[in-house]
């Protein structure tokens, strides 16, 4: 379990994000969810530690990652995993060192431990003979599982995934939008997903936070959201004329 | 004065939460790959051609009777040591390696990846830039040290093929009063330009924000911000260890 407390911050002299207070559950997918230039990303990154916020704290299974020790926010960091917006792949390495590199750095298992681990969390992702192409040479989507299976080969307790399916066809949205929510119940991670899409919300939103202009204006389930009064809240959800004719028939 | 202060902290960064020493023992030694083995065509052809040319047109300056040959081969020996091979290759290797180092950190930055290891837990700027720093502080020198040897070396066949001077004259001129303590202040400047170099045009890639445009002019601005501080660099050095 992920608690933010009171996070607020600003850049210079525009405050980013006002006082965002919220629990983020285990083995659930947790979105935060907003139009673009909400502060959506740049509370994520305040949450792994990217940026430091000026204000609050954030707490994983209540242990202090803003104000703890070094060592106990070296800790946390070896317990995440987090998939970037645009993969974030080492250009100067291939797949299956991209994907051992966590285990290379973090552990000293033995080399043949750690290719097995690869292959694992490649064949996880639906990913097979692909450990000595470069990242230059798959697709987007592909570049997306690699960065799963990166961000799982060494077993998190909290993953972080920065809009998973931007860039990407509706198929493969889908396709990793499911690979996430079978990993987050398959092995009880706490998952934060940013992400402005729709389809996500819906079918993957077990708990969900609504920011707007840095502010959290709402909190809830997929259920839920279609049927809040909050006309902001309406406004982003039933944006699309495909979600007014689900929904508002 | 803040750009300065921000330089002095991401210096004092390198050397903290640092990875295992196995760890850099790979990096610097890929780096010194990058950075040292990869431009030795580029000194090479520079050093020969600048060595050639500086007999040539010492030989054109010098011509009178009272100036025994060997002249030639003694300025082209001290201008090697002292400016040529330590600074003018240099701004050489600001102009490879530094927009080399710049736009790799600048493409990391922009496309996430150093944000990837901040998160694993990494410190990106000792993990990055360190072994870059030191892979170039241990290449340079030695790059000057064959830049040296290139330049006489392409003075010589210069000035021999050419009939300016004689084989005899030539070598003889470069023993002629030869100072040791030249060498020393050659390597003494490989190293501060080295480590300036490594350490501005990293600087000015971590920091890049933005996209590809900004990438270029980070680029562009560290080989303009290491040329600039090679040059005051080689000043305070001169002063101070010569003046």
């Amino acid at each position: 379990m992920i608690e933010i407390n009171n996070i607020t911050k600003s850049f210079k002299e525009k405050q980013v994000l006002f006082d965002i207070s919220g629990t983020f559950f285990k083995g659930k997918n947790n979105l935060i969810i907003g139009s673009s230039g909400t502060g959506k990303s740049v509370l994520l990154k305040n949450i792994v530690g990217l940026i430091t916020p000026d204000f609050g704290d954030v707490k994983y299974n209540e242990r202090s990652f803003i104000n703890g020790s070094e060592q106990d926010r070296k800790q946390i960091r070896r317990e995440m995993g987090m998939l970037f917006q645009g993969s974030a792949l080492f250009d100067s390495k291939n797949i299956e060192e991209n994907v051992k590199f966590p285990l290379d750095i973090l552990t000293d298992f033995p080399e043949d431990e750690k290719i097995d681990r690869v292959n694992f969390c490649l064949e996880r992702v639906g990913l097979v003979n692909i450990n000595k192409k470069m990242p230059s040479e798959i697709s987007g989507g592909m570049k997306k599982r690699v960065g799963i299976a990166r961000a799982i080969v060494n077993k998190p307790n909290y993953l972080f995934c920065d809009e998973p399916n931007s860039g990407l066809d509706p198929q493969t949205s889908i396709k990793i939008d499911n690979l996430i929510k079978e990993i987050t119940s398959e092995y009880l991670i706490t998952t934060i997903i940013v992400t402005h899409d729709m389809n996500s919300v819906i079918e993957m939103g077990d708990h969900i936070m609504f920011l707007l202009e840095g502010k959290k204006l709402w909190e809830g389930t997929n259920d839920e959201i279609t049927k809040s009064d909050l006309k902001e809240l309406n406004d982003f959800v039933f944006a699309t004329q495909i979600m007014k004719q689900m929904y508002l028939r | 004065m803040r750009s300065l202060g921000k330089y002095v902290i991401f210096m004092g960064s390198l050397f903290t939460r640092r990875e295992t020493f196995n760890t850099y023992i790979r990096l610097i030694t890929q780096e010194c790959i990058n950075v040292g083995y990869n431009s030795l065509f580029i000194v090479g052809i520079v050093s020969i051609f600048m060595g050639a040319v500086t007999t040539i047109q010492t030989a054109f300056n010098l011509v009178s009777p009272f100036i025994p040959d060997y002249v030639i081969s003694l300025v082209v020996r001290d201008m090697a040591i002292l400016e040529l091979s330590p600074t003018i290759i240099a701004i050489i290797f600001a102009g490879k390696v530094g927009s080399s180092i710049a736009g790799e950190l600048g493409t990391m930055r922009i496309t996430e990846q150093i944000d990837a290891l901040e998160v694993m837990g990494i410190n990106a700027s000792s993990y990055l830039v360190l072994p870059k720093v030191i892979a170039c502080v241990i290449m340079y020198p030695m790059l000057v040290i064959l830049s040296i040897f290139l330049i006489l070396l392409g003075g010589y066949f210069a000035g021999t093929l050419t009939g300016i001077l004689s084989s005899v004259d030539y070598l003889y001129g470069i023993r002629y009063e030869f100072i040791e303590f030249n060498i020393t202040f050659a390597v003494i400047k490989a190293l501060a330009f080295s480590f300036l170099i490594a350490s501005i045009s990293s600087y000015k890639g971590f920091f890049t924000t933005g996209g590809s445009l900004e990438v270029g002019k980070a680029s562009t601005s560290a080989v303009t911000n290491s040329c600039i501080a090679v040059l005051l660099a080689d000043y305070a050095l001169a002063q101070l260890l010569m003046g």
